[in-house]
């Protein structure tokens, strides 16, 4: 007792003791499992993917602690990383010879708009990242869709040779009344597009670092596998149909999921906490939905790759999904005693 | 005119009147038939929403008020007797005038005089940190501190003082809503007479142990010792389970009470500086009004009708460390 | 150690769950006895219920054994003086929570007289003599409850509701908690005794199949179980997966039978009752030795506890001193438990009794004994996913925080069972449960004005 009267003794509600997983934990887990993409991407796309990620993630997280300090005058909180993730989606989502102050307007749009006038981390409807990027690619749609060759000019930033994705190629091509076997001789192979040796948006090039990130954040349980494999399911199985209702005119489904950022929005992208549903069911409606929007976009709308406004539309329904999906009830089964 | 501005114009003139008569008859069909008084009367009425009045929002009250064949026993805490004499001129009916009431705090028990023995780290809700245990004093009785009543107070009339731990409530804001009522899980707050010139007395202590046990872990606890009671020419103070309570009725706020009290937890708030009359023994006509029925239930609380504040005859904010400071100190 | 995780077990229940470190310091410690402290408190509400009514005045003698509270309804139990010696005083002493409850001191004498017929030898009597009346008596009189950490009157859970039947018994071995050792410990040492108790408690409901589930940590329990029951058709041995709050009554059910208890409904509704092995020994002693529920196991243990160890201690012992037995009370204790992490209940004063129910006490370090603060929800569905009843505490916790009590009715609060797999994973270290139970009480409190009018 003697010890006590010094000392007080905590009370607190049960439970006492804690995982110790922390937000900083999740978002760094988040940005170590982009890091093989990234460091590839700079291998690739040279100085200018270098350039443009570290001047996203250093603008998104400056917007984030000004705004959070001196406008919303609460205690800044960029120290969980989350503008940090923020910042490097949105690099992974722009060409590498993007103009420097289009990168910066990019993360102030996806920071101070898209994220902060919602209330910060946990609040945003739409994801970050995203919307920077959509607000990019309506404004400046010129800059937004040259993108450099892999391995042509890597040590120049904005005199990159540039040309056009195989998405781009084929939806061009399609228009003008090509016939696709002779566009598909025109882009990389499917196993090119493996390894990222067609031209894209930084982040995108390459689906095997993408699905390395992925088995990675799977293993830290970051993530859960539903969200990717559903959505690159549904991708697969949509264009697999077209594609056996008419090869003549729609690519076969291992391009749709290879190319483009089919890999990318479904690893990084819809899996974002904020933004997808809470639960395993809502998952999978969010998934599929956004697998069957992207592929409409890309085969019947006019923007060759409509990943990212699949994704925000899907965005826009959570809410609506959470509350009519509910996990399953313990109890809820007729008793089968 | 080409044909398709001709086509248009015609095609949406049609939609137009096809709507209209399909509003117009929706609207003659479906009609909701409203006492116009139930609007005359929300106008009148504050429109705060608190409830104060029993009834959810105003708009429900105003509807109650129309129905009932007698309002004389209903009350808008808020709009006070102003509001229900207007209320009263509409439906033609009579309201009685109802005494200002206020909130008061039942307990001084602040950080200097009620040592903490434990640290509570757990949700910061009154109602929560109550549930879980007796609370991070050795007082199982007094304010938890952690502003339920606060949050409750649609008037912005409480707020907590960080220096005590304990609420305080501003008596010209405070509309005798009995929100913050309802909200303490320990009942230490009550509804009070707003009291000639808003003085009032009270017992700021809520608790029932013995008087040694009360005393060790707060030193303005109530013993329940009774020199108040004795003291009391207008049997206006019951002791009941070693807690003293004065009756609001009976007390004529002549502050010999407040006097006696050894542990300073008998409350005089807004009264002027006490002219030296002499020490308390010696006055005559003091009555032994010792209660007999030590553990009878006596304590009936007061009507939870809220009344009127007094409006027109408020003085401005009161000076907020008489509020919280057992007098006497 | 790592073989055992490759041979755990597939048998759990489907949803949710977490797994917290085990930290089972004290299960290597066998069960010891602690010196007599000087005084008893026996709260009279130490279970669920009524409580008792003390049959002993002040200054009388009692022996052990003697009862000493009745019941006080019939949701209650009987309470027996643990100790012989003089009822000092029945006053008001401070209970788990703080609150001040009636209990009775008694001061314990030097000689130690145990009330006649009771059967203090540790020799194993394994004949049934009784019929189910007589055990079911029997149960009731030993004032017998759930020693798990509930406490429940047993006597209640035995008797099967009109309209109801049970056919299997479950025997709760699972010891789900971190740290806590205690039923671990019985399970080693009385073994054969607890196998007794089994049948025991099968006559006392009329079911003729018993299950005793145990979580794969405890390969030695299960092993000594499987040996002794080999011979036993109806009685089964369960290995269960390691995973939290697989002893929950519940997620146990569905993990051994697959049959899941309706939303609001009760074990018995899919034919199932659940009991601790604690309280399956005490049936034991109940029944074959008189002996009524007086003394039980302990689990003291914390990383900075000099002796952590599991102590045979009477009910009314002081909590401290139990910690003086361990080693006394460690430079950097933060916090003391009654009970295990994920369920105990922080204490604010060590001199409370231990009572039928308390089944460990554990000392947290300062280092882990605040909780961090509390951050914004990302809405990462960890705790959906954690929630073994498949509720959404995220919601629930703000709802409850800004006072939708309708919703969080809604919401199906009542299913929760203040697991704390929600709390202790959240990776913002939002106070989900503090919340939650406040929304469970406010929407009790609800309900129970409706069914008043």
């Amino acid at each position: 007792m003697s010890d006590t009267e010094e000392k007080l003794l905590f009370v607190s509600p049960s439970p006492h003791i804690h995982h110790g997983l922390t937000i900083p934990k999740l978002m760094f887990g988040v940005v170590i499992a982009m890091m093989p993409a990234f460091l590839f991407s700079v291998y690739v796309f040279g100085i200018g993917a270098l350039i443009i990620t570290l001047l996203a993630v250093v603008s998104c997280v400056f917007f984030e602690h000004l705004i959070t300090r001196y406008l919303l005058k609460r205690n800044s909180e960029v120290n969980d990383g989350s503008a940090i993730v923020t910042g490097i989606l949105l690099a992974f989502n722009v060409p590498s010879n993007l103009p420097w102050w289009l990168v910066i307007l990019g993360s102030f749009v996806a920071i101070g708009i898209a994220k902060m006038t919602f209330g910060g981390l946990g609040n945003n409807p739409f994801n970050p990242a995203l919307v920077g990027r959509v607000f990019l690619l309506i404004s400046f749609p010129v800059q937004m869709t040259s993108w450099p060759v892999p391995l042509a000019s890597r040590l120049s930033y904005s005199d990159a040779v540039t040309g056009a994705t195989p998405l781009a190629i084929i939806k061009e091509g399609i228009k003008n009344g090509q016939s696709l076997s002779s566009l598909m001789a025109q882009v990389p192979s499917h196993f090119d597009f493996l390894l990222g040796r067609e031209p894209g948006s930084i982040g995108e090039i390459s689906a095997l670092l993408l699905i390395i990130g992925f088995l990675y954040m799977l293993y830290k349980k970051i993530i859960t596998w539903h969200i990717p494999v559903i959505m690159v399911g549904t991708v697969f199985v949509f264009t697999g149909i077209l594609w056996l209702a008419d090869p003549s005119k729609n690519a076969d489904p291992v391009f749709h999921i290879l190319s483009g950022g089919v890999m990318l929005g479904a690893i990084f992208m819809a899996t974002d906490y904020v933004t997808s549903p809470m639960t395993i069911r809502g998952m999978i409606i969010f998934a599929v939905g956004i697998g069957v929007i992207t592929v409409l976009i890309r085969v019947y709308g006019s923007y060759p790759e409509g990943l990212s406004f699949a994704i925000l539309i899907m965005n826009a329904f959570v809410p609506i999904i959470n509350k009519y999906v509910k996990p399953g009830r313990f109890g809820e089964v007729v008793k089968n005693g | 005119m080409s044909p398709t501005m001709i086509y248009t114009i015609i095609s949406l003139s049609g939609m137009g009147a096809l709507s209209a008569i399909i509003l117009y008859v929706v609207a003659k069909k479906f009609v909701v038939v409203t006492d116009p008084k139930i609007d005359e009367v929300e106008a009148v009425l504050p429109t705060t929403n608190c409830g104060g009045c029993g009834y959810p929002g105003c708009r429900a009250f105003a509807e109650a008020l129309v129905k009932a064949p007698d309002i004389s026993k209903m009350h808008c805490p808020v709009g006070g007797n102003e509001v229900m004499k207007k209320v009263g001129g509409i439906l033609g009916a009579v309201v009685e005038e109802k005494d200002p009431y206020v909130a008061v705090l039942k307990c001084s028990g602040s950080f200097e005089y009620r040592k903490k023995t434990n640290i509570y780290d757990g949700a910061e809700n009154c109602q929560a940190a109550t549930l879980l245990y007796s609370g991070d004093t050795g007082c199982a009785y007094g304010c938890v501190g952690l502003a339920d009543c606060v949050r409750s107070c649609d008037f912005e009339a409480m707020y907590m003082d960080k220096k005590t731990g304990l609420p305080v409530i501003i008596d010209d804001k405070c509309t005798a809503c009995n929100a913050c009522v309802k909200a303490c899980p320990k009942d230490i707050l009550e509804l009070w007479p707003k009291g000639k010139k808003n003085r009032r007395i009270y017992v700021a202590c809520m608790n029932e142990e013995k008087g040694g046990i009360a005393k060790r872990w707060c030193d303005v606890a109530c013993t329940g010792c009774e020199k108040c009671v004795e003291v009391c020419r207008y049997d206006a103070v019951l002791v009941t389970n070693n807690l003293a309570r004065i009756d609001p009725d009976k007390c004529k706020l002549c502050r010999d009470c407040v006097e006696v009290c050894g542990s300073s937890s008998i409350l005089a708030l807004n009264f002027p500086p006490r002219k030296d009359r002499g020490p308390v023994e010696e006055r005559p006509n003091r009555k032994l009004a010792r209660t007999k029925a030590d553990n009878a239930k006596t304590d009936s609380p007061p009507a939870i009708q809220p009344s009127q504040p007094n409006i027109s005859g408020n003085t401005g904010i009161n000076p907020e460390p008489t509020n919280i400071e057992p007098s006497g100190v | 150690m790592m073989l055992m995780y490759l041979f755990n077990g597939t048998k759990t229940f489907p949803k949710g769950g977490v797994h917290p470190k085990e930290n089972k310091l004290t299960s290597g410690k066998p069960i010891e006895e602690i010196p007599m402290p000087d005084t008893l408190i026996i709260p009279v509400s130490q279970h669920i219920g009524a409580p008792s009514v003390p049959t002993v005045e002040r200054g009388q003698a009692v022996k052990a054994g003697q009862l000493i509270a009745k019941t006080g309804g019939f949701v209650s139990a009987n309470i027996h003086a643990p100790a012989s010696g003089k009822v000092t005083k029945i006053s008001e002493s401070m209970d788990t929570s703080g609150y001040r409850r009636t209990s009775i001191f008694i001061k314990p004498d030097k000689e130690q007289v145990w009330e006649d017929g009771i059967d203090l030898s540790s020799m194993l009597l394994p004949d049934i003599k009784n019929t189910r009346e007589e055990i079911l008596h029997k149960i009731l009189q030993a004032g017998l409850v759930g020693m798990g950490g509930a406490a429940f009157p047993t006597h209640i859970k035995l008797n099967v509701p009109k309209g109801k039947t049970a056919n299997l018994l479950i025997i709760n071995g699972v010891e789900c908690e971190p740290y806590l050792t205690s039923d671990h410990r019985i399970m080693l040492e009385k073994t054969a005794e607890i196998l007794v108790g089994v049948r025991l408690l099968m006559i006392a409901l009329g079911v003729n199949k018993a299950v005793i589930g145990i979580e794969n940590n405890k390969q030695d329990a299960i092993r000594k179980f499987q040996e002794l029951t080999s011979a036993l058709p109806d009685i089964e041995v369960a290995a269960l997966k390691i995973q939290y709050p697989q002893g929950g009554e519940k997620q146990l059910i569905k993990a051994i039978t697959g049959r899941e208890v309706p939303s609001g409904g009760l074990p018995v509704d899919v034919g199932c009752v659940v009991h601790n092995v604690g309280t399956t020994f005490a049936a034991y002693e109940a029944v074959q030795k008189n002996k009524p529920l007086v003394e039980r196991v302990v689990t003291v243990t914390g990383m900075s506890l000099k002796n952590p160890g599991n102590f045979r201690v009477r009910v009314g012992t002081p909590v401290s001193k139990l910690i003086d037995a361990a080693g006394g009370l460690p430079e950097d204790a933060g916090k003391v438990i009654s009970g295990g992490p994920m369920m105990g209940k922080a204490l604010n004063d060590l001199e409370v009794p231990v009572t039928k129910g308390t089944s460990g006490i554990l000392v947290l370090p300062e280092t882990q004994s605040k909780r961090p603060k509390s951050k914004v929800c990302i809405r990462c569905t960890k705790c959906v996913t954690a929630c073994p009843m498949g509720l959404e505490p995220y919601m629930l916790m703000t709802l409850a925080e800004k006072e939708l009590f309708d919703s969080v009715e809604s919401g199906r609060v009542l299913d929760c069972i203040e697991c704390g797999s929600c709390s202790y994973i959240c990776p913002s270290n939002r106070k989900l449960l503090d919340f939650i139970r406040l929304g469970k009480y406010m929407v009790g409190k609800k309900i129970r004005e409706r069914n008043k009018v």
